[in-house]
This record gives structure tokens, sequence and C-alpha cells, in this order.
């Protein structure tokens, strides 16, 4: 019971990066119909940036308090990652909307290769190690189960980010006209909604998410590499594919499972077919449960 | 009127500056860290931080001198793009009409050219046999290695509509299999061929079934699972498949039981010729050459036959084609099944070609090249895809061959590296460019009478 449980607590910090990596995919998606494929590399670039701002900081000031370090890292990560989001949407994506279904999907598949591609031109290819930056953790009394602190800064951060994420898409001006652009982009825009300028910052919040997952990605791993978009990318998707695509408690929920089901599969089962296992469970949940766990039935319009 | 023209000028610049300025300050922000600084391991193996502001300011000002000159020559290229409009709107030329002939052409004299050719340079850089042998072999076969790839994958997302981003599965079962049966049972390459093909089907047909019911991008996502998923078990299987070291030593092909081995028994001494590595690269070559042709011409058939129809009509609207009463489920599945096995038939020719394969050849990167080519080639139209294939695996290869680039951008410099980066950046141009690719037109198969052209508003193009 005691390794089922140090294994859910292993799960649930890897689900809560999973889960804010999946906010990106599962907004965009609930928007404009597009699976952003780029999504996967703007979480690495992000954890790049944090990565590259944690030794500046290291470097020119010397000694930061870690809780300032992250915070900064974390901030500096959000803004640059939300601009560049905002202009590969710009750039890339923009000009298609209103073109077949398939184009942005194909400028998005490239802007994942070239975006990872650049990473690797200019920061080289190998793997990028940073020193721990949060040390030790907590024992339960009475049992054999820690929690590190960096998990604890995981699990708080997440929430503590989802529940500013709820109140600026169910309280705020935006999220009231991004929900509105998700019912009907062409009603918001003659009600007087700048969809566009909504669509952009979709994309800028997803990035940010997924920029702050990047930081958190990178201080529980302490390495980074710029290949390391593709699988959690992937993961974070199937996420929010089997939370119900569109709808963003299902993208927490799919990130929460995904990363339970990856920690349970590889502490009982074997750790190399745990990606084996969380793509299977996608495929099985699909053919059951079409729309996800907590996705509306899809309409069919004749 | 001089002075309303001045004016307007004037204006014109100050919006470019302007724009020109934003967009150096956006591209501040974008590349401050990721190019103004580059992180590299010391000895210690620590991360240290090396400055590069002069590469910064390169960017920055690219991207404002850039935005400058595109914003302040737009009015001037709208003007000159009304004139132009006029002039358009002709018959396509003698030559686009018989572009398909003239390339089969080429495409069959292109070994022999490039040897006849490239042999007269004896002894220079570029010349000699070996050397055009490269030319055959990293152009040639490789290119038509991906064009059968693509018309293969043509018959599911361009024929049927549905998006399939795993692709690359059926090419590694093909290739698993040839490789596999040949080393356990000793079977010939003309045998594992059609085996691998069947093979490469079945799992289209298995991992096909369920996902029937998805439509569009949740079929894209399950078919993504499935090519990883195939991958991952290549790589873990590690009793069977060898895991990440792959298999090497595989068989070759024989042209219908001659080896083409040196010894007494082999295609050389057969027919009396000297002995080379000439004939079998070249043999490769026809034979790739005849497997797409094959696809090609399958692809054409069948789309004149029922089930053809029956795709594109899957294509155009899901709901309209089930009430005409088409089985929507054979449907898909015999296009599933069909892609799929040309796929496990230029696996199989991959596996005898390489000699080699391991989970490496089969990432998700190859399925979205071949769906790109797809894509960007215009989807249903097999010279299209044919063009873009070779334009994208032929450019990409081809920076490989640029060496004067060292003599430019100093020693240090390897276009390899900037090969991946190039080609994402292509698909992104071409893409907003061109949205439906190169030769993207939809002709409609069947038509009364004549063709007509179809409004885009009347066809739901992918949607599957």
């Amino acid at each position: 019971m005691e390794y089922f449980i140090q294994q859910s607590i292993n799960g649930l910090t890897l689900g809560s990066i999973y889960g804010l990596i999946a906010i990106g995919y599962t907004m965009v998606y609930g928007i404009i119909g597009m699976i952003n494929f780029a999504h996967g590399d703007i979480f690495m670039l992000g954890a790049f940036m944090a990565m590259i701002v944690f030794l500046a900081l290291t470097t020119f000031i010397g000694g930061v308090p870690v809780v300032l370090a992250l915070l900064l890292m974390m901030l500096v990560a959000m803004l640059l990652t939300g601009l560049w989001s905002w202009t590969i949407e710009r750039l890339a994506y923009r000009p298609l909307r209103g073109s077949f279904r398939l184009a942005p999907l194909i400028t998005a598949i490239g802007m994942s290769i070239a975006l990872s591609n650049f990473v690797q031109v200019t920061q080289g290819p190998r793997n990028k190690p940073i020193p721990p930056l949060v040390n030790g953790g907590i024992t339960i009394y009475g049992t054999n189960i820690t929690i590190a602190y960096k998990q604890m800064v995981i699990i708080i951060v997440t929430a503590i980010l989802l529940a500013a994420f709820w109140y600026l898409v169910n309280k705020t001006t935006l999220g009231r006209a991004q929900r509105s652009c998700e019912q009907d982009r062409k009603m918001a825009a003659l009600l007087g909604i700048d969809v566009d300028k909504t669509i952009s910052m979709t994309f800028v919040m997803g990035a940010m998410l997924a920029a702050v997952a990047g930081t958190l990605y990178l201080m529980f791993y302490g390495v980074i590499s710029f290949t390391d978009g593709f699988v959690p990318g992937v993961k974070a998707f199937t996420a929010a594919v089997l939370g119900g695509i569109g709808s963003l408690p299902g993208a927490v929920v799919g990130g929460l499972l995904i990363g339970l089901i990856e920690a349970l599969w590889s502490a009982y089962f074997s750790i190399d077919y745990k990606d084996v296992a969380a793509f299977s469970i996608l495929a099985i949940v699909l053919i059951f449960l079409p729309s996800g766990i907590l996705g509306r039935p899809e309409v069919e319009k004749v | 009127m001089a002075d309303v023209q001045n004016t307007e000028r004037d204006s014109v610049f100050a919006k470019a500056l302007k724009e020109g300025i934003i967009s150096g300050a956006i591209a501040l922000g974008l590349f401050c860290l990721i190019v103004g600084f580059r992180t590299e391991q010391n000895i210690r193996n620590e991360l240290i931080l090396t400055q590069r502001w002069g590469l910064l300011a390169i960017f920055v000002l690219v991207a404002a001198v850039g935005r400058f000159l595109v914003t302040y020559t737009a009015p001037m290229r709208a003007e000159r793009k009304k004139l132009h409009k006029v002039a358009e709107a002709r018959e396509p030329s003698a030559f686009r009409k018989s572009f398909p002939k003239i390339g089969l052409g080429l495409l069959f004299l292109y070994p022999a050219l490039v040897v006849l050719i490239l042999s007269a340079y004896q002894g220079s850089m570029m010349g000699g046999l070996q050397a055009s042998l490269k030319y055959v072999d990293n152009f040639g076969i490789q290119i038509l290695i991906y064009v059968m790839l693509a018309w293969g994958l043509n018959i599911v997302v361009g024929l049927a509509g549905l998006l399939d981003l795993g692709y690359v599965a059926f090419y590694a079962v093909g290739a698993y299999s040839y490789a596999l049966l040949s080393a356990h049972f000793g079977l010939s390459f003309w045998l594992l061929l059609p085996m691998a093909g069947i093979f490469a089907a079945t799992w289209g047909i298995i991992l096909g079934f369920p996902v029937l019911r998805l439509r569009g991008d949740y079929l894209a996502i399950v078919t993504l699972a499935f090519g990883e998923i195939i991958r991952l078990v290549l790589i873990n299987w590690t009793a069977v498949t060898k895991g990440t070291f792959g298999i090497s030593g595989i068989a070759k092909a024989t042209l219908f039981g001659i080896p083409f081995t040196p010894g007494p028994t082999g295609f050389a001494a057969m027919f009396g010729l000297p002995n080379s590595g000439v004939y079998y690269k070249i043999f490769l070559y026809y034979l790739i050459l005849c497997l797409a042709l094959l696809t090609a011409w399958v692809t054409i058939r069948l789309r004149r036959m029922p089930v053809g129809r029956a795709w594109e009509a899957l294509r155009e609207d899901e709901i309209a084609c089930r009430s005409l009463g088409i089985n929507t489920t054979t449907t898909k599945l015999t296009a599933f099944a069909t892609g799929a096995m040309f796929g496990g038939f230029a696996g199989s020719f991959f596996a005898a070609r390489q000699g080699f394969v391991s989970p490496e050849s089969f990432v998700f990167l190859e399925s979205a090249i071949i769906l790109a080519m797809v894509v960007l080639g215009g989807m249903g139209s097999l010279v299209g895809i044919a063009i873009a294939a070779a334009v994208m695996i032929g450019g990409t290869e081809l920076l490989r061959e640029l060496e004067f680039l060292k003599l430019i951008f100093g020693p240090d410099f390897t276009p390899e590296l900037y090969r991946m980066l190039l080609f994402g950046l292509a698909m992104i141009v071409v893409m907003v460019w061109k949205p439906r690719g190169f030769a993207g037109s939809r002709e409609p198969s069947a038509f009364l009478h004549e063709r007509k052209m179809i409004s885009g508003e009347f066809t739901k193009e992918g949607h599957g």
C-alpha cells in the first residue's frame, strides 16, 4: 500500500506537468479546431529559456535564493515563450485560417521540426544538465512514503496556476471572449469580439502554461535536450484527448490520469513499456468513449 | 498630383519604418536568450554560458530590415500583381500536358544518363563511376522510396481523406518482416516482398478496425499512437528485434534467383560482365521504380473502380456517403489496408537495400515527412506528390553535398545540421504560400458529360 501511494504521488507530479501542457492543446483545439503540433516544442523551448535564465543568474549575479530564482525562471520563460507562440501563430497559423483542415496541421508539424532543430542549431545537440535546485523532502510520519520538496513545488505551482487560469477563463472579459469564440466564431465576431486577438491570446496563454511546465520539468529532472519536446507533447495531447478535447478540466484530469498510469505501470509492470501503456489506454478510451471523459459528445450536423 | 504621391510615399515609409522597428523589437525578445547565449559543457560537465551578441544583432537586423522592405514595397507589388492578372488564364502548355510522360521517360533513363555523363568526367571531383553511383543511390533510389511511400499514403489521406499520422508503422512492419523472415527462414526477396505487403495490410486492418468509429483528428492521434507503439515494441522486444541495435546482414535482393555476388553464379559472371557493384545499384533503382509505378498504376485504376469512387465520396462527405448506401466500414478498411500494403512493399525494399534495419528509421518524423509530401504535393495528385518528394528529399540530400558552403561560412560549418531546420521552415513557407500544394486540384473522377468546376464551399476536404 505504501508503495502504491508513493508511486501515485510520483504519478501525480508527472501528471501535473502533462496537465499544464495539455491545457494549451485543448484550448487551441477548442477555439480553432486545430492540433497545435508545435506545442510540445514550445514546452521544450520554455524549459530551455528557464535553463538559460538560471545560468545567467548564477553566472552574472551569483547566489540567488532558490525561490527567487525559480520565480524569475518561470516569469521570463512565460513571457518569452508567450511571445514565441504569438509570433508562430501570427506567421504560420493565421494566414491559413479558413484554409482546408490539413493545412494548419502541416505547418504545425513543420513548425515543430523547425523549432526543435533551431534549438539544436543554436544550443547544440547535447543534453543540458543543471545542478539540482530543490533538494530534500519530507517523510510522512510512521510510513516510508516520502514527498520530495520538488514534487511539492510542482503540485503547488500547478494548483495556483490552475486557479488563476480558472479565474481568467471564467471571470474575465478575455475568458468570456474565448468561451464565446469556442462556441461560435462567426457569431462572436458579429457581436464585436476581436476574434483574431482572442485566438492570439489563447495561443499565448497555452504557451505560458507550457513554459511553466517546462520550468518545472527542468527543475524535476535537472536536464533538458532539444528532443525533449516530442514525447511529453504527445503524451499531453493524449491527456487532452483522454479528458475530452476542448474541455479545460478534462485536460487536467487527463494529464493526472496519464501521469498515474505511467507511474503505476512502471512500478508494477515494465518500465520499458510505459509509453505503450499510455498510448494503448488512449486508443481504448477513444474507441469506447470517443469524446473523452469530460468532453461533450460531438453532434453530427448535416 | 506629385504632392499626393509624395505624401503617400511618406506615409508608406513611416508605416514601414514603424513595422520594421516593431519586428526588430519582437525578434530581440524572441532571440535574446536562445541566440544571445549559448550553453556549453565545460570539462567538469557543468554548463557555462557564452555570449553571442553579434549573432543576435544580425537576427534582429534581418527581421527589422526584412519587415521594413516587405511593408515598403507592398503597394508596388500589389500594383504589379494587378497588371499581371490580366495576362494570366491561358491554356496549359504542351509541356505541362505531357509532363507525366516526359518525367516517366527521364526516370527510366536516369541511371544510364548519370553513369554516362559522370563517367565521362573520369578523374575530376564529380566524375567517375563510383561518384555517379552515389547519384543513383542517394538521389534516385532514396527519392523513389519516398515517392512510393507518399503514393501509398496518398491512398489513405488523399483519396479516402483519413488522416494517418502513423504510416511509418507499416513501413516498419514491411522492413522487419523481410529482415526477420529472411534471417530465420532464408526465404528469398521475391517471396517475401508480397508477404511483407500482406503482413502490413493485415496490420492495417487490425489497426484500422478499432479506429473506424473515430473521425478526423481523433483518428490522426490514434494512428500516431499506433505508430509509436509499434516503434516502442520494436525497441523493447529485444529477444526478436534486437532492440535499438537493429538487425544487420539482411540478405540482398536477387534478380529472380541470380544473386549480385562476385562468384561464378553471380550476375556479372552469368552475363560475362566485369565485376562491379554498379549492377546491384542499378537493379535496385529499377526495382523501386517498378514498385513505385505499380503503386501509381493501382491508384489510378482503383480510382475508376467502385471502391476508389467510394473512397473519394467518403473524403468529400462521410454522412452523404453513408446515406447513399456505401458501407463506410469496408471502404475505410480497404483504404487502410491498401495504403498499408504499399508501405509494406516499400519497407521490404528498404530492408533489402539497406541490409540493416533499426527502430531509428521509423520515427514519427518519417511519418510527418511522408504526410508533408502528400499535402505539399497536392492531395490526390500523383505527379505533384512525386515532385514534392523529389524536391524535399533531393533538396535535403543536396544539402549534404554543398561543400562550397564551407568556404563561405568557415570550415566548422556543417550543412547537415541545418538540413532539418530548413526542411521544417520550407514546409511552413510552402504551406502558407500554396495551401493546396503544388498541384492541388481535386478533379472529380466521375462526371456527367463534361468536367465542371466545383466551388470549394461544397466540399469538405479531409473530413474523415
